[in-house]
């Protein structure tokens, strides 16, 4: 909060100095707060801690909009839809960030979401055209390994079910990356998708709730890979100097998750939620990315990816459903899963 | 008149908390919704049957272990019993995360089978669910049951022994009676608790046939949006849950030993072969459970002196949490406990309602109550109190209830001759008579409150409490971190949870 004595006028002194000192702290905060314009950036949860690109974010932005940029976190990238459709019209946030493809069909059908008029070109393997959501980071699907546990790791998802390799997965009616494995077969597998989750059945240890159990158990050896990114082994090369884990390359392609933000039409701040908007684009913004969020930019910072990155798999094939087809099937999709999954 | 006040006070409280509870589902019943799927009678009959697996399990194990450490007096004992109160308080992840590095499939235990040359056994499955739930609730109920050996006046077990009774005679005679008043509730709070479980019954479920009406409701509010559909589910628990009430207040007997001189007793321990068979049960039990916790502190020590400062500012949120929290539930069980002990149901059915609604329906009504009224997450931290003092309720009410019966049959009709004061018989017979219950219950609420995280999350912007901050850690892939902050939750729940319950201990004593 902008505290310059610059913004202040003479406080009228009436009653006793305690008194009118203690309304004084009360009318500073709200001058303070009336002449500075608050952006409110619902996201999710670890974008906002310190060690999530938040804190780097605030800062930049904060330096060129004479605003002050407030995050909210909450839960995760399923968990923030929910609570943008909670808040309704009535939210406090002007911009949600960190919903993804397989979501936005169902953000845009709440009518909720105003256009956000930025320009492409966004440096994301596909072709970009939503005008409702743009997109500010993303990553392939992979399954993660422990190169000194698993010497040969399957080339394909069909060859991950044919073999003895133990994995752990996350639930798709509770988390994004779950869902986003279940889109997965469904791309690359059609029709026989139903078939190909009865063959994985037997490598499947366990179903966790979110990313983060499924993550943890895999650290702790219960399982040969996890699903996760292709950017997973960044982090631990980058941040721990460990570069014993590797994503798989799949023959299949890898489905893309594309992180995407959106201007609430309800904003009370049209034009600092617009300026936010095309922020996201800018190097200060994309720049935090790929060593804070541990996914690819939306638009490669001039200086390249951080070094690490170049060790990481590239996938040929990338796959990914329009947010129509993904809402679509999501529903039958958990049917054919569970069915296969509990047989 | 004074005396008219409390049943009046416990009726209106009553009240108050099924409006509290009923309020939130029944906002959720009236939002727009689409029509619901069929219900998933797999997933109906798995909650059902792992609850009453988990419930019948913990009570029938706790019971040996409840009765050696009645029966036996070694140096450590008092460390024992206060540790059984540590599963309880872990985080939900953190427990799985321990339990899987003794019973995993890189697990001490396998490891061990592996190296005898046999195959190993796999956790995951209704197996791995029970496990954990047992983990986590049995050491509730050796407490619980303790409480109620602690509860059998001292004369009567020396009367027995004056009589010639052999264990077997105090077991028909003495035991078995106040089993039958205290296994019922104690039974009933851990098949409620194991009906709302989500993360560990999917976790070491194995996959999506180990899935619970929970997870539904979860899908319904996260990605349906369909909000009537999580409400019907949540009345379904409830509904389960009141026949679980039902069938635990048949069974129930009322305790009736008549008043004792003096409070300290319990029975005298048998010699010869029973001696070392004590010592094995218990012995087993601390391996079960100290196993886990040491995998915990193993894995977080290191990490403890290098904590993002973000996670000490949550562990000092959830303390601002957790103290009142557990003012609030004290005050409220003590009130329904006792009504409850003067012969009032209303009460006991109350005081166990709130567990039976899912933590998130809760959480989302009252986000929708709110919202028109202030911006909800404005109020993150009062809600976050308020609905870990209701979650806490069932439990704090059971540890009481028993107690409190004994209290009123014993003591009521000398306080009702004496013409004691509603003040005077709070001070006198009341709270010298509860203090150790009560300071078990408060331990264990103020544990409770620190380790939830269901309601912050949906409320939650910035101000993470500890267990939330966790969360935000193992999500960016800093497990080391994570762990080392779970310890320091795990550390900061234990010493509130001790200092309650040994308070309680002291003043009993």
């Amino acid at each position: 909060m902008d505290m310059s004595p610059a913004r202040l006028r003479p406080l009228h002194m009436e009653t006793t100095m305690k008194t009118s000192l203690a309304a004084g702290f009360v009318m500073l905060a709200t001058m303070a707060g009336a002449d500075t314009p608050v952006l409110t950036v619902m996201t999710y949860d670890s974008f906002v801690s310190e060690w999530g690109p938040g804190p780097a974010i605030e800062k930049a932005f904060e330096a060129t909009c004479a605003c002050d940029l407030q995050f909210v976190g909450a839960g995760d990238g399923a968990a923030l839809l929910a609570r943008v459709q909670l808040e309704g019209r009535a939210t406090e946030a002007d911009v949600v960030l960190g919903l993804d493809t397989s979501l936005t069909a169902q953000a845009a059908a709440t009518g909720l979401f105003a256009p956000h008029g930025q320009p492409g070109p966004w440096d994301v393997p596909v072709a970009w055209d939503d005008p409702l959501f743009l997109p500010f980071d993303w990553g392939w699907f992979a399954f993660v390994y422990d190169k000194t546990r698993l010497a040969t790791p399957p080339a394909s998802l069909s060859e991950l079910a044919a073999s003895g390799v133990k994995v752990v997965i996350q639930d798709p009616r509770s988390s994004t990356p779950g869902l986003g494995l279940l889109l997965w077969v469904e791309a690359a597998y059609g029709d026989k998708a139903g078939q190909l989750w009865a063959d994985l059945a037997d490598n499947i240890v366990t179903v966790t709730p979110g990313w983060s159990e499924a993550y943890g158990l895999f650290l702790e050896g219960e399982a040969d890979m996890v699903l996760s990114y292709t950017t997973s082994p960044a982090y631990h090369l980058i941040a721990e100097g460990d570069a014993t884990k590797a994503a798989a390359p799949f023959s299949d392609g890898h489905y893309l998750q594309i992180e995407v933000a959106g201007k609430l039409a309800a904003t009370d701040v049209p034009d600092l939620a617009d300026q936010f908007m095309a922020f996201i684009g800018t190097e200060a913004f994309q720049s935090a990315i790929p060593t804070t969020n541990w996914m690819y930019p939306a638009r490669t910072p001039a200086a390249g990816l951080p070094e690490g990155y170049g060790t990481l798999i590239r996938p040929a094939k990338s796959l990914l459903l329009s947010p129509a087809e993904a809402e679509a099937l999501r529903l039958p999709a958990i049917e054919r899963w569970r069915a296969a999954l509990s047989r | 008149m004074a005396r008219g006040a409390f049943p009046l006070t416990a009726t209106a409280l009553s009240l108050a908390l099924f409006v509290l509870v009923a309020g939130p589902v029944g906002v959720l019943l009236v939002q727009p919704g689409a029509a619901s799927a069929a219900p998933d009678w797999a997933a109906l009959r798995f909650t059902v049957v792992q609850a009453a697996l988990s419930a019948t399990l913990s009570v029938t194990l706790a019971v040996p272990v409840a009765r050696a450490l009645a029966r036996r007096r070694f140096p450590g004992r008092g460390a024992a019993i206060a540790l059984l109160g540590a599963p309880f308080l872990l985080p939900v992840i953190v427990a799985v995360l321990g339990l899987l590095a003794v019973f995993g499939r890189a697990g001490w235990a396998n490891g061990l089978l592996g190296s005898m040359g046999l195959p190993p056994v796999s956790v995951y499955g209704l197996q791995g669910v029970v496990l954990a739930h047992v983990f986590l609730n049995m050491p509730l109920a050796i407490r619980m049951i303790l409480s109620g050996w602690a509860a059998i006046p001292a004369e009567r077990f020396r009367l027995a022994a004056a009589l010639g009774f052999g264990p077997s005679e105090t077991l028909r005679h003495l035991e078995v009676p106040m089993l039958r008043a205290v296994l019922p509730g104690a039974a009933l709070v851990i098949f409620t608790i194991c009906l709302s479980s989500f993360a560990i019954a999917l976790t070491l479920g194995g996959g999506p046939g180990a899935t619970t009406v929970e997870l539904a409701i979860y899908q319904a509010l996260r990605f349906q949006f369909d909000l009537p559909a999580a409400a019907r589910l949540a009345l379904l628990q409830c509904a389960l849950c009141a026949v679980a009430f039902l069938l635990a207040s048949w069974v129930t007997l009322p305790q009736a030993f008549g008043a004792g001189l003096d409070r300290a007793g319990g029975p005298q321990g048998p010699a010869g072969w029973r001696r070392p068979a004590d010592a094995l049960v218990i012995g087993a039990c601390l391996f079960f459970v100290l196993a886990p916790l040491a995998a915990i502190a193993l894995r977080g020590l290191p990490g403890l002196g290098h904590l993002p400062s973000e996670v000490w500012f949550a562990a000092a949120r959830s303390l601002a949490v957790a103290l009142p929290a557990t003012v609030i539930t004290i005050v409220l069980a003590l009130t329904l406990a006792l009504a409850h002990g003067r012969g009032a149901r209303l009460p006991a059915l109350a005081a166990t309602l709130p567990l039976a609604v899912s933590s998130l329906v809760l959480g989302t009504g009252l986000f929708l109550l709110m919202r028109p009224f202030v911006p909800p997450q404005t109020l993150a931290l009062p809600v976050t109190v308020a609905v870990n003092a209701l979650l806490a309720l069932p439990f704090a009410f059971r540890i009481l209830s028993p107690e409190a019966q004994v209290l009123h049959r014993d003591y009521h009709r000398l306080a009702a001759s004496l013409h004691l004061t509603p003040a005077a018989r709070l001070r006198w017979i009341v709270l010298p008579r509860l203090a150790r219950p009560t300071g078990f219950a408060a331990g264990l609420t103020a544990a409770f409150a620190m380790g939830d995280l269901g309601v912050i999350a949906l409320f939650a912007s910035n101000d993470a409490t500890l267990p939330l901050a966790i969360h935000r850690l193992m999500g960016a892939y800093r497990i080391a971190d994570a762990a080392a902050a779970a310890v320091l939750l795990v550390a900061l729940s234990f010493a509130l949870f001790w200092a309650f319950d040994s308070a309680g201990r002291h003043a009993a004593a």
